[in-house]
């Protein structure tokens, strides 16, 4: 099937020229991620990507997880793909040093990440997973818990699962009723049933640790109400090794769309007497906690958008090369040519190419401001970059995995007939974006928590201070030559509609909830867009410094600018049409009876 | 007993490469570069031995410019224990190199020299020979297999007709073929420790060797495109043409 190289040229001109890679290192606890080392490791792990979990990429979505007699078994090749994953330390990446991570900034972290979801997503939501409650249990664990814990997960040795979603209780937490009945010596017996849960068993470790959202006998009706529990598939020994198993069991997986190969399980918590579990935190704020973690994980699935419109794009390319028919428009008695020479090819591949450049710099300009908001030693620096990372971690979220499956879908559409057919691939690429944009929280969810926490909550506060910062951008290009100059002026249009629109909830948030809320995802993929254009343009001016200074590589720099141009009078006019539907379009939306659909 | 690899920086194994303009050479500018795939698996081989307690220390050698740092950070992620850089922006030649490294393994008295059978980009597949002539040791090429006890070593060699194991005194040098083995990836605690292993930079003139190229490089050209077949209209025409116009049957 499709190879995949991880695009280690644009991985570095966005980490080095974008996001400010210097400005990571210099903060205290990230001296570390010098530029070589970081060099050295995009370099070694891209090859383990395309080397090691690429090649099983198409296997997995053909095999798929299996559930027989109560337990998981992976696809072919995951186990010793895995163990060869854990063996070279790829997990404790980011992790704190403390539980033998190597505390490498998160925006390095998120180029490796990106290339593990590229290579092969299905297998890349075991370790993402696993980090999830790694953060939970850091966060509010208990020390016992964390020394119990947090050594073997950050090794790989044991994966972690997030038990939320109950059949229920989907989008809507408040209604959990999974429930713990405190124990005489202190644990919980864990009762109820969770769905969608990810990794939720598996033949991989030998144990697996449950981070469990569940009620308390006495706890107060919805969202205040939910404690956080620990249940190990293995119940430790004295010792800290895995002993007896625990009452809680995988009764099925389901059949999905696509991640064919990563098993969503189906846990039944305590039939058997009650599953053993251990309260992380305090009680009735499990919610509270999950939602402290929320943007991580968040964030990791706009990433996947990121990488798998990079997988898709990199087929498609592949096959457009390749694929000879018909001839070159305007070419008398030329030969045949391949597809690529076509011009709607060509306009396909670099609205592939641009988007997917355009996603990636704003989510690696995001981590590295989640560096910043972390571990900046002035508070204030500290306060205005995790405002940043709070806006735009919806938008990063919904508007990348919106895009990839419109993304994987043209590189379908590339292949022609061929890209219907499973066998050539790019089918795959689609199906597994599909999942992007609903698991996390759905788009709807992604842009109502953007309206309504994000931007109505501080009166546009934040996001004016953004809207500053393009429209300076902007106008930096109007000196540049003329393709800068259209650039600019293409990012500037964006820009005004981003004000419109926030001009327009700002207003409106107040008194017109539902009239507001039509607007919340076209608004979400309008601020994409734009903050896309907006890093789509700096990236062509500092391509051009380069170019004018002769420096660097001059064929890398005039594509980047090329492809910013494309992005400019392709995607950006789009800003425009988006910010109507916003400010105009309730009406309509809302007018049908319920029974005049 | 220290084994020393030597590594060189090539243009990367996927890269196509091009031919200059003025026909002087291949293009190198922005061209992604890596370690030799020959020596990698020099270097993977060097590791095990000293995995396996049968090598004490593993140097990892390239000459070249600066940049050759970042091949030999490769190799120190694999696992070799230290580096050499010879640097030189001199245009470097199979002779010159050997004479380098002759002057290093005086120095360092290594038990083995470890290297590719050749190098992907001139496939001169010299060095290795021409080090083991200059330093009067025993040469093992196209290594399929090393076996190393004591003061003697049992190589498998990749001849044409099938394989051949020979029995080499040591010191020795071993040129590598593919089989031998298949590299490890780097583990990222390596690739962190290899930033912090110590890389010592020599000159040609801190080794008294004049490295001066022997050899003139008259003209680099594309091999010729491939032209457009012809359909046959059937097999006899075809043995035909075999014949008589390609003359290979």
């Amino acid at each position: 099937m499709s190879s995949y190289n991880a695009p280690v040229r644009d991985m570095q001109f966005v980490l080095k020229e974008l996001a400010g890679l210097d400005e990571v290192a210099a903060l205290p606890g990230c001296e570390e991620a010098s530029e070589d080392l970081v060099d050295a490791i995009l370099e070694e792990a891209g090859k383990f990507a395309s080397g090691v979990l690429a090649p099983l990429n198409w296997t997995g979505d053909q095999e798929g997880a299996k559930w027989q007699d109560g337990a998981v078994s992976t696809a072919p090749g995951w186990k010793d793909a895995y163990q060869q994953f854990i063996e070279a330390g790829w997990t404790a990446l980011a992790a704190e040093p403390e539980f033998g991570g190597q505390g490498l900034p998160k925006l390095v972290n998120t180029a490796v990440i990106e290339m593990w979801k590229s290579a092969n997503m299905a297998f890349s939501l075991c370790p993402m997973l696993t980090n999830g409650a790694i953060e939970a249990l850091l966060l509010r664990g208990s020390d016992e818990l964390k020394a119990a814990y947090l050594p073997k997960m950050v090794s790989g040795e044991w994966t972690g699962t997030m038990n939320l979603t109950e059949p229920q209780a989907g989008s809507d937490l408040a209604a959990v009723r999974s429930r713990a009945e405190p124990q005489p010596d202190g644990s919980y017996k864990v009762f109820g049933q969770k769905i969608f849960i990810t990794y939720g068993d598996h033949d991989l470790t030998d144990n697996i640790v449950h981070l469990v959202l569940a009620r308390l006998p006495d706890a107060p009706e919805g969202v205040k109400g939910i404690s956080l529990f620990v249940v190990p598939k293995f119940l430790l020994n004295d010792d800290g090794s895995p002993g007896s198993r625990n009452d809680v069991h995988c009764v099925s997986i389901e059949h999905k769309l696509g991640i064919h190969a990563s098993p969503t399980c189906v846990l039944a918590f305590g039939d058997n007497g009650g599953a053993i579990g251990h309260m992380v935190g305090e009680p009735n704020r499990g919610l509270e906690y999950m939602f402290i973690m929320m943007n991580e994980a968040r964030f990791a699935v706009g990433m996947e958008g990121v990488a798998l419109a990079e997988r898709a794009y990199q087929q498609a390319v592949e096959y457009a090369r390749d694929r000879v028919q018909g001839t070159e428009l305007g070419v008398r008695g030329g030969g045949k040519v391949s597809i690529i020479h076509h011009p709607d090819v060509r306009r396909m591949l670099l609205s592939m190419k641009s988007q997917t450049e355009a996603m990636r710099a704003l989510a690696y300009v995001v981590a590295a401001a989640n560096d910043k908001a972390h571990r900046h030693p002035d508070e204030a620096a500290r306060a205005a970059s995790q405002a940043f990372v709070d806006l735009l971690i919806p938008v990063v979220k919904g508007w990348s995995t919106e895009n990839s499956i419109e993304i994987a879908s043209t590189g379908v559409q590339v292949h022609g007939g061929m890209g219907f057919i499973e066998e050539t691939g790019a089918a795959q690429h689609l199906r597994d974006a599909r999942i992007t944009t609903i698991y996390e929280g759905t788009t709807a969810i992604q842009a109502n928590d953007l309206i309504g926490r994000k931007i109505a909550r501080d009166g546009g506060t934040t996001v004016r201070a953004l809207i500053g910062e393009m429209r300076d951008a902007a106008g930096a290009l109007a000196r540049g030559d003329e393709s800068l100059k259209a650039i600019g002026k293409a990012l500037a249009d964006g820009v005004n509609a981003v004000e419109t629109a926030v001009g327009y909830i700002v207003e409106n948030y107040g008194s017109e909830l539902k009239a507001v809320h039509v607007g919340a995802v076209p608004f979400l993929k309008l601020l994409g867009i734009v903050a896309g254009g907006w890093q789509m343009a700096r990236a062509a001016r500092i391509a051009s410094q380069r170019l004018a200074a002769g420096e660097g590589d001059a064929g890398f720099y005039r594509a980047k600018v090329v492809t910013a141009r494309f992005y400019a009078d392709h995607v950006l006019p789009q800003a425009a049409a988006l910010a109507h539907t916003v400010t105009a379009g309730s009406s309509a939306a809302l007018a049908l009876d319920e029974a005049q659909f | 007993m220290k084994i020393l690899v030597p590594v060189k920086r090539v243009v990367d194994y996927n890269v196509k490469v091009r031919v200059k303009a003025d026909g002087t050479g291949v293009d190198v500018a922005n061209v992604k570069m890596s370690m030799n795939p020959f020596d990698e698996i020099a270097v993977e081989e060097a590791v095990r031995l000293r995995e396996a307690g049968v090598a004490s220390e593993v140097i990892a050698v390239s000459c070249g410019v600066q940049a050759c740092q970042e091949t030999i950070r490769t190799a120190l992620a694999i696992g070799a224990d230290r580096g050499i850089l010879v640097n030189t922006d001199v245009e470097l030649q199979p002779l010159a190199v050997a004479k380098l490294l002759k002057s290093l393994c005086d120095k360092e008295g290594p038990g083995l020299v470890l290297l590719g059978k050749q190098a992907i980009d001139d496939d001169a597949g010299q060095t290795g020979q021409m080090l083991a002539a200059m330093m009067n040791w025993a040469q093992a090429t196209y290594a399929s297999k090393v076996a190393v006890s004591g003061e003697k070593a049992n190589v498998t060699r990749e001849i044409d007709g099938g394989l051949e194991t020979i029995e080499i005194k040591l010191p020795a040098v071993v040129t590598t073929d593919l089989r031998l083995n298949e590299p490890r990836y780097a583990t990222l605690p390596n690739i962190m420790k290899a930033k912090k292993k110590p890389l010592e930079t020599v000159t040609p003139a801190d080794l008294g060797v004049d490295v001066a190229p022997r050899l003139q490089t008259l003209k680099v050209a594309e091999p010729p495109k491939r032209s457009a077949g012809v359909m046959v209209a059937d097999v006899a025409q075809l043995v035909d043409k075999l014949k008589n116009e390609a003359k290979v049957i």
